[in-house]
């Protein structure tokens, strides 16, 4: 049974620690929402920040923005939700957002009710579940294999609703949630109030990115979703954006592979009967959506696993004569280097060609050179020592290279900075990227109660 | 013959996950959207971007946004060795070529 004729949900921002103009978010709280829920995490930036248990915002962007959101949600006794803490939602993640929290609370003078929910996968766990047959592939991945398991630093699971809707039945005010379906957050509250799934799903999905739906669209500004019996509708908070049709039904193909069925934990969202109808005031209606339970329960394991050490070199080429042959050249410089260090096998040696191929690389379909290149030499090997070493002699090595035809004898490269390599630490790989087949969607993700504050 | 990117309002990549790059053409309206959409094919995608027809895992037409969706088997996971483009947000300007 729906308690509420309607259920208002205030999303601040697309990523917690992107900001929103406060214009935005106070018109938000004027409308008077039942939850404000914000997604903090993403594998966009690449495997480092889960693999080194690292935020990919910085700490004083997300508290910031969590200052006035516990503050809102405190003062209006509404809860605040939080999906994938600290970007990646693995402990450490978690960990380092709740302390954020409750740096805040103290600051605040205020006390909250917080609920904490881990997502990180045991190994062995994992290893046993593998051989049950319980791990498959999603899309075009290898099979998981022991190793991956082992080598994986952190390993998390996305939730679902159901480990959410727990913290809000046991009285949490600020959840704070591991790695999590980025619509769980915002649907979480009115599944539980009895709103349909798919619609909650549906509108979360988009409330996920914030403004970034809306027309002109901005990852660091409010967005306001109203779920009704049938339909819900979205707006803009910044007088400055609005909700179109188009900018609302283009945003459903954003960063996914299909439109039409958007998989999820448990079940997908159907959205071949979903209509989008323009309403007066930059609003946006969305109905018709279908939800679509798979045979199973899956959950959506992330992992990745440390390979090496970096350390770049950036070059600026100006000679039309060495530009000409700039492919042989770095053969040449790579055959060199291997030739000097022939007892380290283990590193890699690379050279970005901006100016070439450097943004498209394989892809590139006119591997022409302009006027002038920008060189990243870029070497990774298993200790930030030996990566040192490789980089340093591949820079000095390309450095005074004579090619075939040179003129220019003093120098081949122009670097912008003394010191001209930079060491920039460890690199990591996705080593998981599986759906889990589970029994019961909450036994992965304990909730976690307690008191936080003063 | 004319170009695609001269009627399209939107040309763009992006990672859809780790491991697919996806491409999203948008237009304004319905009878572009049409006159447009079965021009776009696996084989022509696929000879832009110099990979095999398979590595096209799908083009799907998607009418309430006026868009062409194709997404393609990224040329590594996102962020392993060799990397060019973390977000595969700059990997779009062969579309530009398409013609219908």
């Amino acid at each position: 049974m729906m308690s509420l004729t309607e259920l208002r949900i205030l999303s601040p921002t697309a990523i917690l620690g992107y900001g929103f103009p406060l214009s935005s978010f106070q018109a938000g709280l004027d409308r008077d929402p039942h939850v404000i829920a914000v997604d903090a995490g993403s594998t966009d930036p690449g495997p480092y920040y889960l693999g080194a248990g690292k935020s990919f915002t910085q700490r004083s962007a997300v508290k910031r923005d969590l200052r006035y959101l516990i503050d809102a949600a405190l003062t209006r006794k509404i809860p605040l939700i939080i999906g994938t803490a600290g970007g990646s939602g693995a402990k450490p993640h978690v960990d380092w957002n709740l302390a954020i929290v409750e740096e805040i609370l103290s600051e605040l003078k205020l006390t909250a009710q917080l609920g904490v929910i881990y997502s990180d996968i045991d190994r062995d766990f994992l290893i046993e579940e593998l051989k049950r047959g319980r791990v498959e592939s999603l899309g075009p991945v290898d099979d998981l294999t022991e190793e991956d398991i082992l080598a994986s630093t952190h390993l998390v699971a996305q939730m679902g609703l159901e480990p959410i809707m727990q913290a809000l039945e046991d009285g949490a005010e600020i959840i704070l949630a591991g790695r999590a379906y980025d619509p769980t957050v915002f649907a979480a509250l009115p599944v539980l109030k009895g709103y349909d799934m798919a619609l909650a799903l549906h509108m979360g999905k988009i409330l996920e990115c914030a403004a970034i739906a809306a027309n002109p669209g901005s990852g660091s500004d409010c967005l306001m979703g109203t779920l009704t019996k049938d339909s819900f509708i979205l707006e803009a908070l910044n007088p400055e954006r609005e909700c179109t049709r188009l900018s609302v039904a283009a945003h459903t193909l954003y960063e996914k592979s299909n439109p039409y069925s958007l998989p999820g934990p448990g079940g997908g969202l159907d959205l071949h009967q979903t209509t989008f109808e323009q309403l007066p005031g930059g609003r946006v209606k969305v109905a018709g959506t279908k939800y679509v339970p798979t045979e199973g329960y899956f959950l959506k394991l992330e992992g990745a696993s440390l390979i090496g050490y970096r350390t770049i070199s950036i070059a600026g080429v100006r000679d039309p004569i060495m530009i000409s042959q700039i492919d042989e050249v770095i053969a040449r410089v790579k055959e060199r280097v291997a030739d000097n260090f022939q007892e380290l096998k283990d590193y890699q040696l690379h050279v970005h060609c901006y100016g070439k191929n450097g943004v498209m690389g394989l892809l590139e379909p006119h591997p022409v050179p302009a006027h002038e290149l920008g060189l990243v030499i870029e070497a990774v090997a298993s200790t930030q020592e030996i990566a040192d070493t490789i980089c340093s002699f591949a820079r000095s090595t390309m450095l005074h290279y004579g090619y075939p035809g040179r003129k220019s004898t003093a120098g081949n490269l122009a670097f912008p900075y003394s010191p001209s390599d930079v060491s920039a630490g460890a690199v990591y790989k996705f080593s998981v990227y599986h759906l889990l087949k589970v029994d019961d969607p909450k036994s992965l993700f304990p909730v976690k109660m307690g008191r936080s504050g003063l | 013959m004319r170009y695609v990117k001269d009627v399209a309002l939107v040309v763009r990549s992006k990672n859809a996950g780790p491991y697919e790059l996806t491409f999203d053409l948008m237009f304004p309206d319905a009878d572009i959207y049409n006159e447009v959409r079965n021009s776009i094919t696996a084989e022509k995608i696929a000879a832009l971007y110099r990979i095999d027809e398979s590595q096209v895992l799908s083009i799907i037409h998607f009418a309430p946004a006026y868009a062409v969706k194709i997404t393609i088997v990224r040329p590594r996971p996102s962020g392993n060795l060799g990397e060019t483009d973390v977000y595969g947000a700059q990997q779009h300007t062969p579309l530009f070529e398409l013609t219908y």
